[in-house]
């Protein structure tokens, strides 16, 4: 065990913390301090920043832009990250169907995508979840049936984060409707300008349009875009899976956005109560942290850590809480509208509500808080 | 002690939620109502008058209805049930509270005479940017020249500031306290900017420069404890409409945990669910117990109790408004989050009423000031 990190590790963290805060644009920057929606413009602007560093893609195998970090090194990278309000590389590319076609993919598929994933050249979105396969992903019905040298997809995906920014769309589909239902499901990237393809906007409780439905009506898509084997799909999801559960709760950010909740409080911070809550967060997110750099929680050899399940379940419900108590910061100055122009009440505040609102996505998706626990009981308790 | 309604309560209680229901039933169309100013529908208003219901508390020589805060709670809990957005709260019980506690019996007479006919509707400018709930007003200034009042500063969030035909509002005095003025809307220096809240209501800034004001009752007296006690009996009101709408968000949950079906069997199966819905009903019962208790308290007249009362109440409201929003989301799972279906709004309203009127924080801070008074706290008590 050793507490300091050592001179290495000390001079690489300057050197992130340099680089964040020096090279990418204050706008950038601003933008996400205040809680506004970034621009599809502002995330490839970014990516293509840190692409450019080999900042990107860190984590991938070095032929394709990885770097070979120590885990230790891979969390200071995104602890200076999100301090210095940079956005994270789109998780879709970078967490997602980056690692997945890098690990399962054809040596052409890499070179096709992989390069212009990391770089945002290509906007992906993820097609998983269905009107009726949501925690039970594995019952989706979208199907593709072969036709020749192509695929021919119907039916639906819905909560498609960011659907009307994509370029192309990573889908489960059906490929095998006479087998055990997680083995007959197939991988396949679909180019989201193919005929019969359309998305549909979902408005969320605070108004924002950042989900959609997406439709295939009899879209052919190459076969060669079938990624590893046929109705070997479901394998490929729980690897995805596992690497987004990491994803989704990220402690540099919730930390941040608690630093910040301080520094908003104004005198309310002599409030005892106000100090108390305070208090208690800060140091469930210490726990948070070090759980964090104390298990390996990555994605090893396909199969992710089971504590992955801890960090995603307890990091949304702090990131939740966070956001709860902006929220009550803001008071009576929540009821301003986020748009209002000519309001006297601070723009933080206006936002807080819709921030908290739509941040009770964190504990329903990439596998809802109440599957986690599941996953807990089952493969870490054998319950 | 009696908990239960008399016939004639219940008979308003069924009247108003038929006609209520009629309205709002099907969400779709509080959504369409509050989609375009004034945010909810004059139609409505003018029936709830026509009943009687917007005249429900003031007395009879003020042109009311003579009925005391159990009928009003009644009613607001049946507005609650379907988010009803007509400003039953903003305008009967704070603007119309107000009045009077504080009108001679020519302004009571005329403006209750007219808010309880649908003619006039009032709106109470009380909050400022920078205050918290707290029942004096600082940053807008009152001044008195030859007999004649007029008013200078900003108000915000005033809640249906921009569609009230008569503004109530308070005001900093020269010699110290508050007083309480009605402004026409349309006089010199007046300046209103409405937006929608984010749960579909409407809240709008006023800015006052130099306005022409009449003092409600005696010129320069300081009103402080009025609006005190008129805060305290709107935030056992807002109890009860958000008893309204927790038993809604509870029966929505429940009923969608029997129909939507995940791995083959609807969510019920599973018992995990089952137990956090009966958690949601424990909160909601124990929150109506203190909100019918205070009620009553209400009804004695007795300003300290009912400052206690309202207090608990508004305490135990908050926690549990809290705990069956943020469940009534979450074990919807995604669907929960889409602007189209009600829950979410639920929980956006709930919070709502505690900002308006002081969240579970302030009433806590408040009550644990008072600990070291009582030995034991007994609720059938005389004080
Ligand atoms: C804002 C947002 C963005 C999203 N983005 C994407 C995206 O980009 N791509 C994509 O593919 N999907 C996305 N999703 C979908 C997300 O993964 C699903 O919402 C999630 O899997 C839950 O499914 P569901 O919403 O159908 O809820 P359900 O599965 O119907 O669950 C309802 C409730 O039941 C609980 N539950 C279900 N099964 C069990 C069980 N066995 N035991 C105990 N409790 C159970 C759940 O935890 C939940 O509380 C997104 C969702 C949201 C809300």
């Amino acid at each position: 065990m050793q507490l300091e990190l050592s001179a290495e590790d000390q001079a690489f963290r300057e050197e992130m913390r340099t680089f964040f805060t020096t090279q990418v644009p204050q706008s950038i920057r601003d933008t996400v301090a205040n809680g506004r929606e970034l621009t599809k413009e502002q995330f490839v602007e970014n990516q293509r920043i840190l692409n450019a560093a080999g900042l990107a893609v860190p984590h991938w195998p070095e032929e394709w832009g990885g770097r070979g970090w120590s885990d230790l090194r891979r969390h200071l990278w995104l602890e200076e990250m999100q301090r210095a309000y940079v956005p994270a590389p789109l998780a879709f590319n970078a967490n997602m169907i980056g690692p997945v076609i890098a690990h399962f993919g054809t040596s052409s598929q890499k070179e096709r995508f992989l390069p212009a994933t990391a770089n945002l050249d290509i906007w992906w979105s993820q097609g998983f979840s269905e009107p009726d396969a949501g925690s039970d992903l594995a019952s989706l019905r979208t199907t593709a049936v072969r036709d020749g040298d192509h695929f021919v997809v119907n039916g639906q995906k819905t909560w498609t984060t960011l659907g009307q920014h994509g370029d192309w769309i990573f889908t489960l589909v059906r490929t095998d409707p006479d087998v055990k239902k997680q083995a007959g499901i197939s991988m396949l990237l679909i180019d989201m300008t193919s005929p019969g393809l359309e998305v549909r906007p979902i408005e969320l409780i605070d108004g924002s349009h950042e989900v959609n439905e997406v439709w295939f009506e009899d879209v052919r898509v190459p076969a060669d875009l079938l990624v590893g084997e046929l109705n070997g799909g479901w394998t490929i999801a729980k690897f995805l899976l596992g690497n987004e559960r990491v994803g989704v709760a990220p402690v540099g950010a919730i930390k941040r956005a608690l630093g910040r909740a301080k520094e908003l409080a104004g005198p309310l911070l002599d409030d005892p109560l106000t100090r108390a809550r305070v208090a208690g967060l800060e140091n469930e997110l210490l726990a948070l942290e070090l759980t964090a750099l104390r298990v390996a929680a990555h994605s090893s050899e396909g199969a992710p850590h089971p504590a992955s399940s801890v960090l995603k379940l307890k990091g949304t419900e702090l990131q939740q809480a966070v956001s709860e108590l902006v929220l009550d910061l803001a008071g009576p100055r929540a009821l301003g509208a986020a748009d209002a122009t000519g309001s006297d009440l601070p723009e933080w505040a206006r936002r807080s509500a819709p921030t908290y609102l739509n941040l009770r996505k964190a504990s329903i998706y990439g596998g809802s808080n109440e599957i986690q626990r599941q996953i807990i009981a089952r493969t870490i308790l054998g319950l | 002690m009696d908990f239960t309604y008399d016939d004639e309560q219940v008979a308003l209680r069924d009247a108003v939620r038929g006609l209520v229901r009629k309205a709002y039933g099907d969400f779709e169309e509080r959504r369409r109502t509050t989609r375009e100013d004034p945010g909810f529908s004059e139609k409505l208003w003018a029936q709830l008058a026509e009943m009687g219901l917007l005249g429900l508390p003031f007395s009879e020589d003020d042109g009311g209805v003579g009925a005391g805060p159990v009928e009003v709670g009644i009613v607001a809990h049946e507005l609650g049930r379907v988010l009803a957005p007509e400003p039953y709260l903003a305008s009967v019980v704070l603007a119309g509270g107000l009045v009077a506690a504080t009108g001679t019996p020519e302004q009571r007479a005329e403006l209750l005479g007219a808010l309880s006919a649908g003619e006039v509707l009032l709106a109470l400018a009380h909050q400022e940017p920078g205050s918290r709930w707290a029942p004096a007003a600082s940053a807008v200034t009152a001044r008195e020249e030859g007999g004649s009042w007029t008013l200078t500063g900003v108000k915000e969030p005033v809640a249906h500031g921009a569609r009230a035909d008569v503004l109530v509002v308070t005001a900093a005095l020269p010699d110290g306290g508050t007083g309480a003025f009605v402004v026409a809307p349309d006089a010199d220096g007046v300046t209103r900017e409405g937006y929608p809240t984010y749960d579909g209501g409407r809240a709008a800034r006023l800015s006052l420069s130099g306005t022409p004001a009449t003092p409600l009752g005696e010129p320069g007296a300081d009103v402080t404890d009025s609006i005190a006690a008129v805060l305290d009996t709107a935030r056992v009101v807002a109890g009860h409409e958000a008893l309204g709408a927790m038993e809604v968000a509870l029966a929505t949950t429940t009923e969608y945990l029997k129909n939507r079906k995940q791995f083959g069997v609807p969510l019920n199966t599973f018992q995990a669910l089952n137990f956090r819905a009966a958690d949601m009903y424990v909160s909601l019962e124990l929150a109506q117990s203190v909100v019918h208790w205070a009620t009553m308290v209400l009804a004695t007249g007795d300003g300290d109790r009912s400052a206690d009362a309202a207090a608990r109440a508004g305490l135990q409201v908050s926690r549990a408004g809290r705990h069956i929003g943020q469940e009534a989301i979450q074990l919807h799972g995604g669907i929960a989050m889409t602007a189209e279906y009600s829950v979410g709004s639920y929980t956006a309203h709930l919070h709502v009423l505690e900002q308006l009127l002081g969240d579970g924080q302030h009433h806590l801070a408040a009550l644990a000031g008072t600990v070291a008074d009582h030995e034991v706290l007994d609720p059938l008590a005389a004080s």
